[in-house]
C-alpha cells in the first residue's frame, strides 16, 4: 500500500506515481553512447575514449579530449538554449544561425582597435572615433541587433500568423544578406583586447553554464516558463486562461535571438574575427540538441537540463567519430542521421503517450 | 428590483460571417438561481456563452452583468469580473500539473518587480489547490504530474475545480459531465450542488434531461441560435422540455422572431 493520505479531502499523495523525469532517460543515452565509443575505441584503436590512456599521472580523464567537446558544443549550446524556449511554445527558429552571422559583423565592426603593431587596422569599418571602444558598445550592439531580429521575427508570427517556419526562414536568408552587405563579404577582424577576452579560453564554457542554469531556473520557477509551457501545450486554452499569447511569443522570440547574438559576440571573440559565413547552419545543430535532449516539436515538453544533456551527446557523438578518425563527411551525415533520428524518436513517444491516455 | 439580477442580455446576437449562430437572446438570471441550457447541437449555446465571457466579440446587442454595462475585451477581464467559466473544450493544458492548470494567468507570485520573470509562488498555489480539490472529492494520485495522465473525470474535475476555487460572482459549465462515467458526473453533480448552497448562480449546459432536472431551477431553450423557451422547473418536464428542442413547441412569447 503505497496510498498515503494527505488528510485532506479526497487527495491522495502517491509517491510510485511520480513522473519519470524524460531527463533521466537523456541522461542514461549519453551514458550508453559512451560507453559504445569505449567499446569501439578498445576494439578498433586500443585507446579509451574519455579516459587517459596514456598513463599520465595527474588526471583519470583525457582532459583534452573533454574540453574540445565541451567548448564545441558551448557556442551553439548557448543558441539551444533560446530554441529550446522557442520549440516549447510550438514554434521554430531557422534564423539562429544567420543572425549568428549578421551579429558578429556588426559587432564586431565597434570592437575594432585603430592600431595594430603600429599600423592603422587593415579591417577597419568605422573612421577612428568608432574605435577603440568600451567592450560595453560592441555587447549592447550585438544584442541590440538580436532584439531587432527576435523582434521581428515574434510579431511576424504573433500577429500576422505566418507559421514560425516561414517568418523565421525569411529571416534566416534577410539576415544572412545582412551579413555579407555589412562590409561588402570582407572579414572584420583585430578586435580591443577586452573584447577578445569575453571567449578565450574556456570562457565560452562559462558563459554557456551561466546561461543553462539562469534559464533552467527561469523556465522552472517564473511566470514566464509557466506560460511559456502553457502556450505550447494548449495555445487555446492559454488564451482562455488570460494569457496575453502574442506578446509572449515575442518575448520569447526576442530572447531566442538575443541568446543567438550572445553566441555571434562570444564566437568572433574566441576567433579574433568575424565573417559573413558565421554561424552557418548552426540552427539546425541547435535544434538537433534540443530535440535529443527530449524536447518534443509539438510544443509543451522538454527542459533546458534536457537540451544540455542533448548538447553532451551532441558532442561526444561528432568528437566520438574524429576520435575513430573518421572523415568529416561521415560527420556531415551522421548529424544528419541524428536529427531525423531525434525527431522519429520524439514522435513515436508522443503516439505512445497519446495511447496511454 | 435589479440590484437582484446578476446577469443580464439584451438583443445578443453573433453571425459568423453568414452564420447567423445567435440571434436576439433576451436572458436575464437573478442571484443564487441555477439555470440550465439545453438545446440541440448547434443550437448556438456554446456561441452565448463565448460572447458573455469576452472570448469572443458579440456581432451586437447588450450585456449587464452585475448592475454594469460589459464590454469584455478577452476572457481574463471577464474572470476579473467575477464570471468563472468551465468551458466545453477543456482549456487545460496537458503538460502542466493540477496547481499550475488551476492558477494558470492568475498565479500567485512573489517578487512582481521582476515583470514577466516573477517568481511563482508554487507553495501557496499548491495550499489552494489542495483547499479547492477538498470541495470536488476527487481522487487525484499526485498534484505535481502533467494532467495529461489523468482520467477524463479527473481533468474535469481539475477544470471545475479551477471555478470553485475561486469565489465567483456567476459560474459557467458548457456540458460538464458530457464525457463522464456515472462516477464522474455524480462527483460534478456534488460541486453544482456545493455552489447552490453557497448561493452562487449557475448557468449549466447539459443534454442530460435527468441531471437538469435534479439541479436547477430553470430551463432555457436554445433552437437554431434563437432562445425558443423560458421554463420554470416546476411548470414542465422531460417530455415537454424535449418537444421545445425539437421545435414541436415554441412559447408564445418567443414565436414572432421565427
Ligand atoms: N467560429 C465559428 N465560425 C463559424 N461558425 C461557427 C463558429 N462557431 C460556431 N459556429 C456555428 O454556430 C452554430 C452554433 O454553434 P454552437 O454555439 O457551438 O452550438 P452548441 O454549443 O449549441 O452545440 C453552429 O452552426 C456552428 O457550426
Ligand atoms: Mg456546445
Amino acid at each position: 500500500m503505497s496510498d498515503h493520505s494527505h488528510g485532506i479531502g479526497g487527495l491522495t499523495f502517491d509517491r510510485s506515481k511520480r513522473a519519470w523525469p524524460n531527463e533521466i532517460n537523456v541522461l542514461g543515452a549519453l551514458v550508453l553512447i559512451i560507453v559504445i565509443f569505449e567499446a569501439l575505441g578498445a576494439y578498433l584503436m586500443g585507446q579509451s575514449f574519455l579516459f587517459d590512456s596514456n598513463e599520465r599521472f595527474d588526471s583519470i580523464f583525457n582532459e583534452a579530449r573533454l574540453r574540445i567537446i565541451i567548448l564545441q558544443v558551448s557556442i551553439i549550446g548557448i543558441i539551444a538554449i533560446g530554441v529550446t524556449q522557442v520549440i516549447i511554445t510550438g514554434g521554430i527558429d531557422l534564423s539562429s544561425g544567420s543572425v549568428v552571422g549578421a551579429t558578429a559583423m556588426i559587432a564586431m565592426s565597434f570592437a575594432q582597435v585603430a592600431e595594430v603593431n603600429g599600423y592603422p587596422n587593415p579591417k577597419a569599418i568605422f573612421g577612428p572615433g568608432l574605435m577603440d571602444l568600451p567592450v560595453l558598445v560592441p555587447i549592447v550592439v550585438g544584442l541590440i541587433c538580436g532584439v531587432i531580429a527576435g523582434a521581428i521575427n515574434g510579431m511576424l508570427i504573433a500577429y500576422t500568423r505566418i507559421p514560425p517556419f516561414i517568418a523565421t526562414l525569411g529571416m534566416m536568408v534577410t539576415a544572412r544578406g545582412v551579413a555579407k552587405w555589412w562590409s561588402k563579404g570582407n572579414p572584420v577582424s583585430f578586435p580591443t583586447d577586452s573584447y577578445a577576452g569575453i571567449g578565450s579560453g574556456m570562457m565560452p564554457v562559462v558563459w554557456f553554464v551561466a546561461l543553462a542554469v539562469l534559464f533552467h531556473l527561469i523556465l522552472k520557477y517564473t511566470v514566464y516558463g509557466k506560460h511559456t509551457y502553457a502556450i505550447g501545450s494548449n495555445e487555446d486554452g492559454a488564451r482562455m486562461a488570460g494569457i496575453n499569447v502574442a506578446r509572449h511569443k515575442v518575448l520569447v522570440y526576442v530572447i531566442a535571438a538575443m541568446l543567438a547574438s550572445f553566441a555571434a559576440i562570444i564566437l568572433s571573440s574566441k576567433n579574433l574575427t568575424a565573417q559573413a559565413g558565421m554561424g552557418l547552419v548552426y540552427e539546425l545543430d541547435a535544434i538537433a540538441m534540443a530535440v535529443i535532449g527530449g524536447v518534443s516539436l509539438s510544443g509543451g515538453r522538454g527542459s533546458i537540463l534536457g537540451t544540455v544533456l542533448g548538447a553532451l551527446i551532441f558532442g561526444v557523438i561528432i568528437s566520438g567519430f574524429t576520435f575513430l578518425r573518421l572523415d568529416a563527411y561521415y560527420q556531415e551525415m551522421v548529424k544528419g542521421v541524428i536529427i531525423v533520428a531525434a525527431v522519429v524518436l520524439d514522435q513515436w513517444r508522443q503516439r505512445r503517450a497519446a495511447s496511454k491516455s | 428590483m435589479s440590484n437582484d439580477i446578476i446577469l443580464e442580455t439584451r438583443d445578443l446576437t453573433k453571425h459568423y460571417g453568414g452564420v447567423h449562430a445567435l440571434e436576439g437572446a433576451n436572458f436575464t438570471l437573478r442571484k443564487g438561481e441555477h439555470v440550465a441550457i439545453m438545446g440541440d447541437n448547434g443550437a448556438g449555446k456554446s456561441t452565448f456563452v463565448r460572447q458573455i465571457t469576452g472570448v469572443e466579440q458579440r456581432t451586437r446587442g447588450e450585456i449587464i452583468f452585475d448592475g454594469q454595462p460589459a464590454q469584455f475585451a478577452g476572457p481574463l477581464d471577464a474572470r476579473e469580473a467575477g464570471i468563472e467559466t468551465v468551458f466545453q473544450t477543456l482549456a487545460l493544458a496537458d503538460d502542466l500539473d493540477v496547481p499550475d492548470n488551476l492558477f494558470l494567468g492568475r498565479e500567485k507570485t512573489k517578487w512582481d518587480w521582476l515583470g514577466p520573470f516573477r517568481l511563482l509562488d508554487y507553495k501557496a498555489m499548491r495550499d489552494a489547490t489542495m483547499a479547492g480539490l477538498e470541495k470536488t472529492a476527487v481522487k487525484i494520485p499526485n498534484l505535481n504530474n502533467p494532467i495529461r495522465n489523468m482520467s477524463g473525470g479527473q481533468r474535469q474535475c481539475v477544470a471545475i475545480a479551477r471555478t470553485a476555487t475561486f469565489h465567483s460572482k456567476l459560474t459557467i459549465m458548457d456540458e460538464p459531465t458530457a464525457a463522464l462515467g456515472v462516477q464522474e458526473t455524480a462527483q460534478v453533480e456534488n460541486i453544482i450542488r456545493t455552489l447552490k448552497e453557497a448561493g452562487e448562480p449557475l448557468i449549466l449546459i447539459s443534454h442530460n434531461m435527468r441531471q437538469v432536472f435534479d439541479l436547477v431551477d430553470r430551463i432555457i431553450v436554445f433552437r437554431r441560435g434563437r432562445i425558443c423557451a423560458n421554463l420554470r422547473k416546476e411548470d414542465t418536464d422531460g417530455q415537454d422540455v424535449v418537444a421545445y428542442i425539437t421545435g414541436a413547441k415554441t412559447q408564445p412569447e418567443y414565436a414572432e422572431a421565427e
